[in-house]
């Protein structure tokens, strides 16, 4: 066992992702993630890597894009804003099948919004995040030492998958400290016979492309990418259940909304009010199959997000409708307490359910 | 003594081969269409050709091997 | 003997490019400098958004295709994934080096980034049919500039290799033209120059290629030429604007 050490999640995210095998990076300053920008700064030098802060977001997503067509682990971090900017990078990764880390510590919004934590980017990092039909591979840590293990997972996800996995925390996250044990067993890098790096006249030309002309072939390719999609959505479902088993009401919620959530649940059990919690730690593939068991048991189930209600649509699908879905929100970076979860408990369990 | 091969096919009837030419043995073929549906060049006189490359060096397309 | 022949590096398929378009004479340059200096094993491409999109069909090295403008970001990638491994050549349009990637273009030539640029400056946007592009002349007719570019309206014309030739950053900025074989070997000197420099680790290499663009000028090509020498170069006028190391030595 190694020792712990205490760390910000935005350094136990920078510090993974070296772990996990990555020496290159590039960012843009951007509260409130600069931390791992920062970190990177630091130790890229001394163990032969790259950080450059390149001059837009654009910019950075476009140098991840080189790195990962010449076959190397590479990332990119920033916050909501630049996410946005990067969305064409991010297409473009997509439609050329380029292995990436990309990590959105969230703040509020929409446009220049305010620098406290979120969750509003969800629909964003879920549903595409840019034009075209494409998916990103979206984890959500919900402590240091998920913002670290899932860094390690994300690297290995998007090899093997060839897609972008997305970092998708939020302020509270990048910012707070706990103890973080970083042993992580990280797969290596895979074979990439498709890399750009030089044909050392030994293979005839490798082109990494999303440009199709020809409609019959892009649908092809669309209709390809979708089967790795489902391989995925079929194996990779991450989520944790808390106290589940003999719940009356489901508290659906990731990230810090769950840390929120799990207090709640806790004063609301004191009272005898019978609560458990899925926690989806992919956001995409997003976990169906515990919702749709849930509503087979529960009579409501409670969506705790920081955001004006996103995750809340994947809940009622995932549940088929069968039992109300509410919301208990707060946004623009503001933090829902454990009272006000607490009190939406009581609300549902008293009869009066909106 | 000078020889040009022409690749014909990939001729698309620019003619800036035949502006270089010094000699001006080049033209477009009156009498022929190739794939691309171009009159493509051709040279008039083989002998007088100095084998220069001028013609190549300006052609797009490397329609035109030259040997000497 | 062969004295001419298509070099090895380039692909032997027919080019998209329109009838007399000069991209085809560039394109053959750079794959006779790749041949010359032997490096096709280790050379990445990057292909821009506009005509040359499909640049990385041409050439017999590695390509990857770019977002528009991003070329230069996407070569700094590749060449910091591997620097002494890999070379690295963007070849990149006016829209799409001097509008919407002038940003990548600025800061690649800051860091002096040890990349090679491959620019080609004809005045307008080819692949979508003729519109004014950040290089067209002041008053040329365009798509998008009917009544001719007015100055007034959307401004002046940039010259890329003066305002570069500002920064501290680049090693080498030459302004080259094929219109004639004279200055179809001095570009592709200028073009090899550029390479060694890669090669040497001397940093930030961008030929610009003054080009016509014989359809969308509305003109034969041995007129586009014409017109290229008696608009263009004025505008636009040939040499070296940056050379740091001969400044050095």
């Amino acid at each position: 066992m190694a020792d712990k050490v205490l760390m910000k999640g935005n350094e136990a995210i920078a510090e993974s992702a070296i772990i996990a095998g990555c020496r290159h990076y590039f960012g843009y300053p951007i509260t409130p993630q600069t931390e791992i920008a920062a970190y990177m700064a630091k130790r890229m030098p001394k163990i032969g890597g790259t950080f450059l802060q390149a001059e837009s977001e654009i910019a950075a997503i476009n140098m991840v894009y080189g790195v990962s067509s010449a076959g190397y682990r590479v990332m990119t971090s920033s916050s909501s804003p630049g996410i946005s900017l990067k969305g064409e990078g991010l297409s473009y990764m997509a439609g050329s099948d380029l292995p990436a880390l990309v990590v959105n510590v969230q703040r509020g919004g929409p446009g220049l919004g305010g620098i406290q934590p979120s969750q509003s980017d969800y629909f964003q990092a879920t549903k595409g995040g840019a034009h075209g039909d494409f998916k990103m591979i979206v984890l959500a840590p919900s402590s240091v030492q998920e913002m670290a293990a899932l860094t390690v997972k994300g690297f290995e996800l998007a090899d093997k998958y060839r897609m972008t996995a997305m970092i998708l925390a939020d302020g509270t996250m990048g910012q707070m400290m706990e103890p973080v044990e970083l042993d992580f067993e990280v797969k290596p890098s895979p074979e990439k016979p498709w890399a750009t790096n030089g044909t050392k006249m030994q293979r005839t030309h490798n082109i990494v492309n999303s440009l199709s002309l020809v409609p019959e072939e892009l649908e092809r390719l669309n209709f390809e990418r979708f089967e790795r999609y489902a391989i995925v959505e079929r194996d990779e479902v991450m989520y944790e259940e808390y106290l589940m088993d003999d719940a009356e009401i489901c508290i659906a919620a990731f990230g810090i909304a769950a840390r929120v959530a799990k207090n709640a649940i806790v004063k609301a059990r004191e009272k005898g009010i019978k609560v458990g919690m899925i926690r989806p730690i992919t956001l995409w593939p997003f976990p169906k199959a515990p919702f749709k068991k849930a509503a087979e048991q529960v009579k409501h189930i409670i969506s705790v997000e920081l955001s004006m209600g996103q995750m809340i649509e994947d809940v009622k699908l995932a549940s088929e409708c069968k039992v109300p879905v509410t919301l208990c929100n707060r946004a623009g970076g503001m933090i829902p307490t454990p009272e006000q979860v607490l009190a939406h408990i009581e609300d549902i369990y008293s009869g009066g359910a909106k | 003594m000078a020889k040009l091969t022409f690749k014909t096919d990939k001729c698309k009837g620019c003619g800036l081969c035949i502006d270089a030419c010094p000699k001006k043995l080049l033209r477009l073929a009156p009498d022929k269409i190739n794939i691309k549906g171009h009159h493509p060049v051709e040279i008039t006189n083989q002998d007088e050709c100095i084998g220069c490359a001028f013609c190549a060096t300006m052609c797009p397309d490397c329609v035109i091997k030259v040997e000497r | 003997m062969v004295v001419f022949d298509k070099p090895k590096a380039l692909a032997d398929v027919s080019m998209h490019y329109c009838p007399g378009c000069t991209h085809g004479i560039v394109h053959r340059l750079v794959a006779e400098v790749i041949d010359e200096l032997g490096i096709e094993g280790k050379t990445i491409g990057v292909a821009p958004v506009g005509c040359s999109v499909m640049a990385y069909n041409y050439f017999n090295c590695d390509m990857i295709e770019a977002a528009h403008g991003r070329a230069p970001a996407v070569a700094t990638g590749v060449k910091r994934a591997n620097p002494s491994e890999h070379i690295v050549f963007t070849y990149q349009g006016d829209g799409d080096l001097a509008s919407i990637g002038m940003a990548e273009t600025v800061h690649a030539a800051a860091r002096n980034e040890n990349i090679t640029i491959i620019f080609i400056n004809n005045a307008i946007y080819g692949m979508t049919g003729g519109q004014m592009a950040p290089t067209s002349l002041p008053g040329q007719v365009t798509q998008t500039s009917p009544y001719g570019r007015d100055v007034n309206h959307c401004g002046y014309p940039i010259r890329v290799c003066e305002m570069l030739s500002e920064l501290e950053g680049p090693e080498y900025l030459e302004r080259v033209t094929v219109n004639n074989v004279k200055n179809v070997n001095k570009a592709k000197k200028a073009i090899k120059k550029a390479f060694q420099n890669q090669i040497d680790g001397k940093g930030f290499s961008l030929i610009e290629v003054v080009s016509t663009c014989p359809t969308n000028w509305g003109m034969t090509p041995a007129n586009a030429l014409k017109w290229l020498d008696e608009n263009m170069l004025p505008y636009y006028p040939l040499g070296v604007y940056k050379d740091r190391s001969a400044k050095e030595e």
